[in-house]
């Protein structure tokens, strides 16, 4: 589904390289977690992905279905089936949270040539989402994440790869600032996604959300490097031991 | 004080070969009379004065009619039903226009109402203006009140139910029109105008509101789609207690627009909202809203919302100000001025200003230039919407502060659209 390759990024404005070479394949269907601790460059790698300026490849390539990514634009990457939840999910006043889903839903199904849903065909698919996931018909009509709490933003993203069904779902630290009901609708929902055709790329600082989402693989990441790779055991090690050991380990 | 000679010239310059409008009753005739004694007296404005500093009088003072292309069909109020009152070439049109009748509602031509020896605007002709000259000099408007022949004058004396639409045309390409609005809304009574259209080459609108206790009074205007349009518009109004008056004003293109809206709070507990929403693109577009409310009152509560989109050389300006007079306490006075530059050719300014002299008075302003949001728009791409397609949702976001001023909400969707519109036919 996903395959980096040596992939190496550093700032567009600055000589500051974050990715120092990153080898990464997800299989269809696989659930990958990248684990590491702050400032690995773990949200660097899921931003790059989707297309955002300010980072420059220097080396490496990077495919979703065997289709280059790296030079798509965004929306481009996302109507081919590849979905970030956000870290920070950005608030956007003026601009309803229900035509915003509405709007990307119709972009991403137009780009793929398919027809557009009408309105109330979307309105009823949205509503049985937003369901699952306790949001309500209020915050639908809000503006985009303004005066959500962190779990309602979270919430948020969850929802909009809920309707938007992508095939390659990456999810950066969708677990920060999550209490424990909220872990639980949150990761309900993304185990409700799980199947066959449906890949996801979870990163978390913490192992507590790999308990809900139980990953095939797991990778550590540490300064612009993945340096190691094993089984879920690997995060439960993480959580015994702390990066410290493992990066003197891996040293 | 004698005026400075570049003034005095090119007052005299505008002046030559424009003569008072013939006939009229006596009352209309010294009105008349005396705007021009005032006007001569202040002179039209220069570049070099305070309140002409970001925009350049001169397209207003070319003595001859500049030539502009017209354009095409006037965005009307399709959706609503309306009264349509309809000027061409700055002439009322009676064959356009629907049978001037309504309940609760007196109308007539402004043309007819100044021949009358008795009629009620014989009070309030030209006064609103001469008191809206306080601090300020506005030339416009005196020579407004001078030369207009025509417009219509409107008296609500109960809830009016459809809104009155003056819908203003264009055969002419050099047509230059002066038109002159007069409304009373009387104690407890309910007024809705509308205003849209092309109107002139160079256009100059003057309107006196006067609202008495407990009236309420909204104007919602689009000012749309002609590049090469000239406008200096005011809109002069007087608040009685509890009344309230509301205006919105959409512009889209024009060459040079100068909209002035004055407001006295006269009565307490009155409520004045004044917004507009304006896009441009091009080096060709200048737009300017200058608003001045006095709050003369206790417990009056005023808003300024004005919002601009620029881009490719567009300039916006702003100035509003908010005078507290020392009776008008618990005055609650806000403005907010923004402006979202798509590019860095584009230009804003702004001179939001406070004088205050009570002391029980919450008064707030700002003023904002910005770009658009990079994280937002990287946010709105990344689930898969085009880029122009991203910015028109953002561009509307940023004005949808000053829309939600519109009370109506169908007239707030007509408005959308036309916003929608223009975005979607620059891509
Ligand atoms: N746009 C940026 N400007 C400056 N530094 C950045 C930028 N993006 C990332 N970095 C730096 O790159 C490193 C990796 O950051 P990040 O990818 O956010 O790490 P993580 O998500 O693993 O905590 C950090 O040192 C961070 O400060
Ligand atoms: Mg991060």
């Amino acid at each position: 589904m996903l395959k980096i390759s040596g992939l190496k990024v550093k700032l567009e404005e600055e000589d500051k390289q974050i990715l120092k070479g990153v080898d990464l394949e997800v299989g269809a269907g696989q659930v990958h977690a990248i684990m590491g601790p702050n400032g690995s460059g773990k949200s660097t790698l899921s931003y790059v992905l989707s297309g955002r300026d300010g980072y420059e490849v220097t080396e490496g390539s990077a495919e979703l279905e065997g289709v280059d990514l790296l030079d798509m634009e965004p929306e481009e990457r996302a109507a081919a089936g590849l979905f970030l939840a956000f870290q920070y999910p950005v608030e956007i006043p003026g601009v309803g949270n229900m035509t915003f889903l509405r709007t990307a839903y119709n972009a991403q199904r137009k780009a793929r040539g398919e027809d557009e849903a009408s309105a109330a065909e979307f309105l009823k698919l949205v509503r049985e989402k937003a369901k699952d996931l306790k949001i309500d018909a209020e915050m639908l009509k809000r503006p985009v994440n303004v005066g959500f709490s962190g779990g309602e933003k979270k919430r948020n993203e969850i929802l909009q790869m809920a309707v938007l069904e992508p095939k390659m779902c990456i999810l950066d630290e969708t677990d920060s600032g999550l209490d424990v009901d909220a872990m639980k609708l949150v990761s309900d929902g993304v185990n409700a996604l799980r199947d066959a055709g449906r890949s996801f790329l979870v990163i978390t600082h913490y192992q507590r959300l790999l308990d809900h989402i139980t990953p095939d693989v797991v990778h550590i990441m540490a300064n612009g490097r993945i340096v190691k790779t094993g089984g879920p055991e690997l995060a439960l090690e993480v959580e015994k031991n702390g990066y410290a050991d493992l990066m003197d380990e891996v040293q | 004080m004698a005026l400075a000679k570049a003034k005095s010239d090119a007052t005299e310059a505008r002046l030559a070969g424009l003569s008072l409008p013939e006939g009229g009753a006596s009352w209309a005739r010294e009105a008349r009379q005396d705007a021009l004694n005032r006007l001569t007296g202040m002179g039209l404005p220069q570049r070099r004065d305070e309140y002409w500093r970001f925009t350049s009088p001169a397209e207003f003072l070319a003595p001859e009619t500049p030539r502009a292309e017209i354009a095409l069909d006037a965005p009307g109020f399709d959706d609503t039903e309306v009264l349509r009152v309809v000027f061409t070439d700055g002439v009322f049109d009676a064959e356009a226009s629907d049978d001037l009748a309504q309940e609760n509602l007196e109308i007539e031509r402004y043309a007819d109402a100044v021949t009358k020896d008795i009629h009620w605007i014989k009070g309030l002709l030209g006064v609103l203006e001469t008191a809206g000259q306080n601090r300020v000099d506005r030339p416009f408007a005196t020579f407004n009140t001078a030369f207009a022949e025509d417009g219509i004058v409107l008296r609500a004396t109960g809830k009016v139910s459809k809104p009155v639409h003056l819908d203003y045309r264009r055969s002419d390409d050099r047509a230059e029109a002066v038109l002159r609005h007069m409304v009373r809304v009387e104690d407890g009574a309910e007024l809705t105008l509308l205003e849209s259209g092309v109107g002139a080459a160079r256009l100059n609108t003057g309107m006196e509101v006067d609202i008495a206790d407990r009236g309420t009074f909204h104007h919602v205007r689009m000012q749309g789609r002609d590049h090469e349009r000239r406008a200096a518009t005011h809109v002069f109004a007087r608040l009685g207690e509890e009344s309230v008056f509301k205006s919105f004003t959409l512009s889209l293109n024009g060459m040079m627009t100068r909209n002035e809206v004055i407001i006295t709070l006269k009565g307490d507990d009155a409520v004045a909202h004044v917004a507009g929403a304006a896009l441009g693109d091009g080096r060709d577009f200048h737009h300017d809203d200058t608003v001045f409310i006095t709050h003369d009152a206790v417990n009056c509560e005023s808003r300024q919302v004005f919002k601009k989109v620029l881009r490719n050389g567009a300039t916006g300006v702003f100035q509003g100000k908010i005078l507290v007079e020392p009776d008008a306490q618990k005055t609650d006075g806000y403005q907010i001025s923004q402006s979202l530059l798509l590019d860095e050719d584009a230009n804003f300014l702004a001179k939001p200003e406070l004088e205050i002299y009570a002391d029980d008075v919450q008064c707030s302003h700002g003023s904002t230039s910005g770009a658009i949001d990079e994280t937002a728009l990287f946010y709105l791409k990344s689930r898969g919407i085009p880029e122009d397609k991203a910015q028109d949702l953002l561009v509307l976001a940023f004005v949808a502060e000053a829309l939600a001023e519109i009370e109506d909400e169908g007239l707030a969707e007509t408005l959308r659209g036309q916003l929608a519109g223009w975005l979607e036919r620059r891509r």
